[in-house]
């Protein structure tokens, strides 16, 4: 058995309130799941533990769609997020360089960087097809991007959010 | 009181991403400065389609069409056009060839040759604002329906109108609608599949933030012909926009009672849900789509039942894409002939595309089915930039194809576009030039699909992961010329035998590229050259001894130390180390850097 890790109050009764909001809503776990992402940044083991107790419905299944959708994270994020599109659009444009770049710079798809300051995801298609190649960090896109211009994108990004 | 201007700016996700929302609090704050705010009034729109110029406006009533904003051209607009009267020369769209600017919106070659039926409104008017769309007709094809029509008269309509599923599979949407309305179940659903998850497709977002009712209209209309009592738009995570629109306007309908119990005082009643995907491709086939809905794991599952019998818990279930739905209203208003009037014999209507890639004209598109691809990459899309040459367009998405130069000619529709091995799909058109490696782009398609496998079957589990492998192998330049023979075979195995529509479609952007750029593949495994210069273990740096100006710029850019000084100062690359980053080669201001 797991060892049964301690979940704050505050915690425990944010979840309270999303599972009561969907009460009585067929089909609503990933609607949850949703919720919880949203509330704590990523989907913590406990809470995944106590949506299963409350619900009565097994872990393993729950497991089975957090880790089936890409969109849920089951670990933390870096501070800012960057979200390096890898839509048909930005990869003929190369996007690949600039993926080569980010690992340059010792950041690693799906990881957070040592410093805890980024990390990287890669998506599909952010809509910013005109701008392409591009990225996100975190709400803010950038756009028609080269390994250089994203160098010094990032260096000025870090001066401006210390 | 008679406005002044009436301005339109475009609030689509390209426009904001390029800086709408600032020039907009720039032009606001010049009208007040001219203290004529009160007599303009702006309107946030959805998208215009000319994503690649944005943010762009309207000016209305003269239609000047303004491009590129910045917020120091606030003052250039409202001084000089609306104060003068005299149009603002260096924010017009100048025509490539004539070099003449063209101010009117109407003349721009964009919009002249498309037809607008799902775009209808999407750009013209706001989409926060339901009397808005009320003044375009909005919710008149529903009292229609509701007051002069039987449901089976409605599916007459159009089954008439030759109306095909605008999500790819081209499936007759009135056919659907009738096996939906003679399912035996004492409930029914509508679901309108809103996952659109195709790189490099935005069709789906665009009429959703640009014009919900259309698809919530559509999505009653359906209700009303098959007896649904309920629906629901399974949409996307990756579009929060979309799903803010969305949801404002279905509460919007349901304030106007266009929504909810007895619509229209009539005793139909229908009510939608949003629920929202969480990234995962699969999820647009229908019977993955209706697992997700449920909430479980999205994996589909063999068919038949079809959902029309069987479908979200286990009752009838109609499901229509976005665009499909957003044609409808327009169909029941001005009738079936005039629908079927425009495309080909069996394909009919129009179709969305959004272009993308190497085209000058990034953006949204409306067109009628029969146009030629040719038509909308230059009279439309107007060309490669660059100067460059076309190469391929790819159609269809990651279950679609790559169609060569040679074949420009041939006329969108389901079936040609099918006979050339790739498919309709739901709308991703993507340029490629020269410097696109074919063998390169099909091992993106593949990857993808591979990523997103979700592992139920076998063949398309473990038959795209070694059609992968294979395709590793011969840009890594370890290709032999039996393995071409292998790839073909895998292809068919994987087509023929796979579960969904993922799987089955998974194996076409290898075949199209082997049938149509054979070459570049032998190239890669003959020759171990990649011709576009996009492979990267195929290609190598090497300094022009001759042109090096030994300015060390290439020295301190390389990130793994693999440039050093030769003897006479110029730069060498240490091949050993090189890990043909490019970077050397971007950086060098003289062109003393060769890649090949």
């Amino acid at each position: 058995m797991a060892v049964k890790l301690k979940i704050s109050e505050y915690a425990k009764n944010e979840i309270e309130k999303i599972l009561e909001k969907f009460s009585g809503v067929q089909g609503s776990l990933i609607m949850i799941l949703h919720a919880v992402q949203e509330k704590f940044g990523f989907l913590p083991k406990e809470v995944l533990e106590l949506i299963s107790e409350e619900l009565k419905v097994p872990l393993s299944e729950i497991y089975g769609i957090a880790t089936f959708y890409s969109y849920f994270r089951l670990e933390p994020q870096g501070k800012h997020v960057i979200r390096l599109c890898m839509g048909t659009a930005c990869y003929v444009k190369g996007a690949a360089d600039l993926l080569t770049a980010l690992e340059q710079m010792g950041l690693k798809e799906g990881k957070v960087s040592e410093d805890g300051y980024f990390s990287l995801d890669l998506v599909r298609c952010i809509g910013a097809c005109s701008m392409a190649p591009a990225l996100m960090i975190d709400e803010e896109v950038y756009g028609k991007l080269t390994p250089n211009n994203l160098k010094k994108l990032l260096e000025d990004f870090r001066k401006e959010n210390p | 009181m008679p406005k002044r201007a009436h301005i339109l700016i475009c609030a689509g996700a390209a426009c904001i991403s390029a800086g709408e929302e600032s020039f907009k609090s720039a032009l606001e704050k010049e009208l007040k400065n001219a203290n004529i705010f009160e007599e303009v009034k702006i309107i946030e729109t959805g998208c215009f389609g000319t994503c690649d110029l944005g943010p762009v406006m309207v000016i209305y009533p003269e239609g000047i069409f303004y491009i590129h904003l910045k917020p120091q051209d606030a003052k250039d607009i409202v001084q000089e056009h609306l104060l003068k009267g005299r149009i603002v020369e260096r924010l017009l769209v100048k025509e490539v060839e004539l070099k003449k600017p063209l101010p009117n919106i109407n003349e721009l070659p964009f919009f002249k040759n498309q037809v607008r039926i799902a775009l209808r409104n999407v750009g013209f008017i706001d989409p926060l604002n339901i009397e808005e769309y009320i003044a375009r007709d909005g919710y008149s094809a529903l009292g229609k329906v509701l007051t002069e029509m039987k449901p089976e008269e409605v599916i007459d309509e159009i089954k008439k109108s030759g109306l095909r599923g605008r999500g790819g599979a081209g499936f007759p949407t009135g056919l659907k609608w009738e096996l939906g309305r003679k399912a035996k179940g004492d409930e029914k659903y509508i679901i309108c599949n809103a996952d659109e998850g195709d790189p490099g497709a935005f069709m789906d977002r665009s009429i959703l933030e640009g014009d919900p009712h259309s698809v919530i209209e559509g999505m009653l209309i359906g209700a009303y012909a098959i007896g649904a009592k309920k629906g629901f738009i399974y949409i996307r995570a990756e579009y929060p926009l979309a799903i803010k629109r969305l949801t404002y306007a279905l509460e919007q309908a349901k304030s106007y009672g266009l929504l909810g119990e007895n619509i229209l005082g009539t005793d139909f009643s229908f009510d939608i849900e949003i629920r929202i995907g969480a990234g995962a491709f699969v999820c647009g086939e229908e019977t993955a789509l209706i697992a997700s809905v449920e909430g479980k794991r999205g994996m589909p599952r063999p068919r038949p039942p079809f959902p029309v019998n069987s479908g979200l818990w286990g009752k009838p279930t109609v499901i229509n894409n976005v665009e499909t739905w957003a044609n409808i209203p327009e169909i029941i208003l001005k009738g079936a002939n005039w629908f079927s009037s425009l495309g080909t014999e069996k394909s009919k209507g129009t179709k969305v595309f959004a272009l993308a890639g190497k085209i000058n004209m990034t953006g949204l598109i409306e067109v009628p089915m029969g146009i030629t691809l040719k038509e909308i990459v230059y009279d439309i899309g107007g060309g490669i930039p660059g100067g460059k040459k076309f190469k391929a367009v790819q159609i269809g998405g990651p279950a679609g194809g790559c169609i060569p130069a040679e074949y420009l000619d041939t006329p969108v529709d389901y079936e040609s576009i099918t006979s050339l091995g790739a498919i309709m799909g739901s709308g991703g058109l993507i340029v490629m030039d020269e410097d696109n490696c074919m063998v390169d782009v099909a091992k993106f398609f593949l990857s993808f699909t591979q990523d997103e496998s979700c592992g139920k079957c076998v063949p398309c589990r473990v038959g795209t992961k070694r059609m992968l492998e294979i395709l590793d192998k011969i840009t890594d330049g370890k290709g032999e010329m039996r393995d071409l023979e292998e790839l073909e075979e895998l292809a068919k195995v994987v087509r023929n035998t796979s579960l969904c529509g993922l799987g089955k479609g998974a194996p076409n952007p290898v075949l199209t590229t082997l049938r149509y750029f054979r070459d570049e593949y032998i190239a890669h495994i003959r020759d171990k050259k990649c011709p576009a210069k996009v492979c990267t273990k195929l290609i190598h740096y090497e300094v022009i001894r001759e042109e090096c100006k030994k300015c060390s710029i290439c020295f301190r850019n390389c990130p793994v130390g693999a440039i050093f000084k030769d003897y006479d100062g110029t730069y060498v690359i240490d091949q050993e180390k090189c890990t043909k980053c490019g970077i050397c080669f971007q950086v060098c201001p003289f062109k003393a850097i060769k890649k090949e």
